[in-house]
């Protein structure tokens, strides 16, 4: 007997498509994070796969900081066009307004107050299942998680009581209120993003491409500055005492401006960033998440709140 | 090693490592990652300024596999974690599980994904209640390649008599338990505080001849590759985009789904289960790519020749197989949840992409994991391992567990709680 495996590529996608499947089996009203983000564009394609030639049986979610990058928020616009499928966002101004996200300051990260934003939109739309692009080699709180995840009806994720998974038999049942995350691509790592990308030629926003950008350097971090909104107006000013350097960078990950930072490169093409990927030094969120580096459990504590 | 790895065509294997805490488990990982180059440098900063903190000298590998704050609070590990390494030839998930007794349950659902599993040894004590029960577990598991790892050879001044008395203790354990002859066992001496034989030989055992540990993962047969499987295709979902604009969609019905074993090309006469319409395979979809045959292991969309009223929880086969929809089951049941089995309630049964409620007929007896014994029962507690009589109000579609790991499985659920509280294998 010498039969061929798979390639792992082609396991990983096979696995994904397969929970993408099981979370339309099993709930009633799912729903699918995407931020414009690269992980989350890998799970459009996997639906694709998945469902095609149908639609898909989830519509689209972003809950969007209102501090995210313009190329970016384009991007996932003209991606959801594109597909032809409905695109829901919700915004943590909105939340602000309402009173239920306050800011310690006018400059504090937005990152962590998406999981109001998120908990207030699952209610409003009655969701009992977000489809995420989070990724078990990402940080240490992660490498337990299941690819069901269930969440109580606070959203709190309780790392004690969570449903043992056993085989391929996934259990993505809840009662009324609570809720299901869901992780089709648990078992990816970043390298195993980046050839999924390559192989499926994937469109990305620009800035996961080297690009200049003015940034500076705060607190041993790269940090971009004047970037400029949807809006039109700019954030992240520079601090006085602050010298403005010019700088081929690229994101390595992309999310709430105030906390990922670039990393300088030259890798202008997918199959460069692939290049650099493997004979990377530094993980993802070690050198880009700056909201990451406060404790080795920060990122624990943040999905016990109710984080993604 | 290349550290340069881009590679496409890599297969995948998934393994798993028992042991506790005390045979260095969390070391041979640590070992593991760090010498294939997984760990990047802002990761061993961390855990170097940990193990300073912890007032070690040395950098502590093992922390790299404790994940949750509560966990390290206690210096344990309480829950399965997953790990990922590639190597340039192939990718590998561990699944790695803490080795104690009270943590049956974590250890089966490792080995549920598994398909080898290194079995730790101190070489200072040898073959001990802990190993014979890891041992068990995989066997029942279903795990094809056992690998014991005689660790901490450097404690016994690496010394072969040593090594081959435990390989004596076990290979004698492992025959009375049926194991040898049903599974490929191997040994290696190791130390994976020094890094022998797991990914460099070193200097330190030249009587060893055989292979190291990365030597063993890379050439070890992935799953389903061994053995001719029967097709096996459970319906996960029915694609019918009738409402859409393009006509040629309107009688458009496929079945979606991941082939669990065996191949289907188009052409082949198939059977549904459980109303047993025969059809043919029309067509066989992956994204908009036809293929003509597809694999185990591969979803895919099957769209037949007949127009059949087909729905989530059928099982598509070839015409002919031997499977059987039956309404009476008996199983092998670990039980998984804090609360303990009640046999007069009524639970949920899922198989594949099928449920069934299900009430217990009978206990057999129940398995002691340290002596083997068997014993009367008429509860089942959390880690708790029986034999049980189950009958279901639907009929579902099954294999023997050793037959077919996907068809022969089940998780029991608690529709109260909607937790899984147990795991199930088809006798």
């Amino acid at each position: 007997m010498n039969k061929q495996p798979l390639s792992y590529l082609d396991w990983l996608e096979s696995e994904a498509i397969y929970i993408l499947r099981e979370v339309a089996g099993q709930c009633a009203n799912p729903v699918l994070l995407f931020s414009g983000g690269k992980d989350s564009l890998c799970l459009l394609r996997l639906a694709e796969k998945a469902f095609r030639p149908g639609r898909f049986p989830f519509p689209l979610m972003h809950i969007d900081t209102g501090h995210n990058y313009k190329e970016v928020i384009d991007f996932r616009d003209q991606r959801a066009a594109e597909l032809g499928e409905r695109l829901i966002v919700r915004s943590v101004e909105d939340s602000m307004k309402r009173g239920t996200v306050v800011l310690k300051s006018e400059d504090e990260s937005r990152n962590k107050h998406q999981s109001v934003t998120l908990l207030e939109a699952i209610e409003e739309f009655g969701f009992d299942c977000c489809i995420g692009g989070a990724r078990r080699d990402e940080e240490k709180a992660r490498a337990k998680e299941r690819i069901m995840s269930f969440r109580d009806e606070f959203g709190q994720w309780d790392p004690k009581n969570q449903r043992p998974e056993l085989w391929n038999l996934y259990n993505a049942r809840s009662h009324k209120g609570e809720n299901i995350r869901a992780f089709p691509i648990s078992n990816w790592t970043e390298m195993d993003v980046w050839q999924y990308i390559e192989r499926e030629n994937l469109g990305l926003p620009s800035i996961y491409y080297a690009h200049q950008r003015d940034i500076v350097m705060r607190g041993g971090s790269i940090v971009p500055v004047n970037v400029p909104l949807v809006s039109g107006e700019l954030t992240n000013p520079v601090k006085p005492g602050e010298e403005i350097i010019n700088m081929q960078v690229r994101f390595r990950t992309v999310g709430d401006i105030s906390c990922t930072a670039p990393v300088p490169s030259d890798a202008d093409t997918v199959s460069k960033i692939v290049l650099e990927t493997a004979t990377s030094t530094i993980t993802e969120r070690g050198a880009t998440r700056l909201d990451d580096q406060t404790s080795d459990a920060s990122m624990e504590q943040r999905k016990k709140e109710g984080y993604f | 090693m290349n550290a340069v790895n881009t590679q496409h065509n890599d297969s995948l294997l998934r393994f798993m490592t028992c042991g506790s805490v005390d045979d260095g488990k969390s070391t041979l990982i640590g070992r593991l990652l760090f010498d294939t180059k997984t760990i990047l440098a802002d990761t061993l900063t961390q855990i170097s300024n940990t193990s300073r903190k912890r007032g070690m000298e040395a950098v502590d590998l093992s922390l790299l596999t404790d994940g949750l704050q509560a966990e390290r609070e206690q210096g344990i590990t309480i829950d399965v974690a997953y790990r990922y390494f590639s190597t340039g030839t192939r990718k590998y998930i561990i699944a790695d599980a803490p080795g104690h007794e009270q943590y049956t349950r974590n250890m089966v659902t490792a080995a549920s994904t598994a398909n080898l599993a290194i079995i730790l040894i101190d070489a200072r004590r040898g073959v001990l209640t802990q190993t014979r029960r890891h041992s068990y577990l995989a066997h029942l598991v279903g795990i094809q390649h056992i690998v014991v790892a005689v660790n901490k050879m450097d404690l016994v001044n690496y010394d072969q008599a040593t090594y081959d008395k435990i390989c004596a203790d076990y290979l004698a354990f492992a025959k009375e338990i049926g194991l040898a002859q049903a599974r490929d066992i191997r040994f290696i001496p190791m130390s994976a505080l020094m890094g022998d034989m797991l990914v460099d030989r070193l200097d330190n055992m030249p009587w060893y001849l055989g292979e190291t540990l990365l030597e063993i993962l890379e050439t070890a047969p992935a799953a389903h590759t061994e053995k001719d499987e029967e097709f096996r295709f459970p319906v996960q979902f029915v694609c019918r985009p009738h409402a859409s604009a393009d006509a040629e969609l309107h009688d458009f019905r496929g079945f979606m789904g991941r082939i669990e074993s065996g191949e289907i090309s188009v052409g082949d006469t198939v059977t549904v289960l459980p109303n047993g319409y025969q059809s043919k395979v029309k067509s066989i979809q992956l994204g908009d790519v036809q293929m003509q045959t597809a694999q185990t292991e591969q979803s895919v969309t099957l769209l037949l020749e007949d127009e059949i009223d087909t729905s989530r929880g059928d099982m598509i086969v070839k015409a002919g197989s031997t499977i059987e929809a039956v309404k009476n089951i008996e199983a092998f049941v670990c039980w998984l949840s804090e609360t303990a089995m009640s046999p007069a309630r009524t639970y949920v049964i899922r198989h594949t992409t099928r449920e069934s409620k299900a009430k217990v007929g009978s206990i057999s007896y129940k398995v002691d994991v340290n002596t083997l014994e068997e014993q009367a029962t008429t509860d089942l507690k959390m880690n708790d391992i029986a034999r049980i009589h189950f009958k279901l109000a639907q009929p579902l579609m099954v294999d023997s567990y050793s037959a077919n790991r996907a068809t022969g499985a089940f998780i029991i659920i608690d529709d109260s709680t909607n937790n899984t509280v147990g795991a199930g294998m088809l006798i």
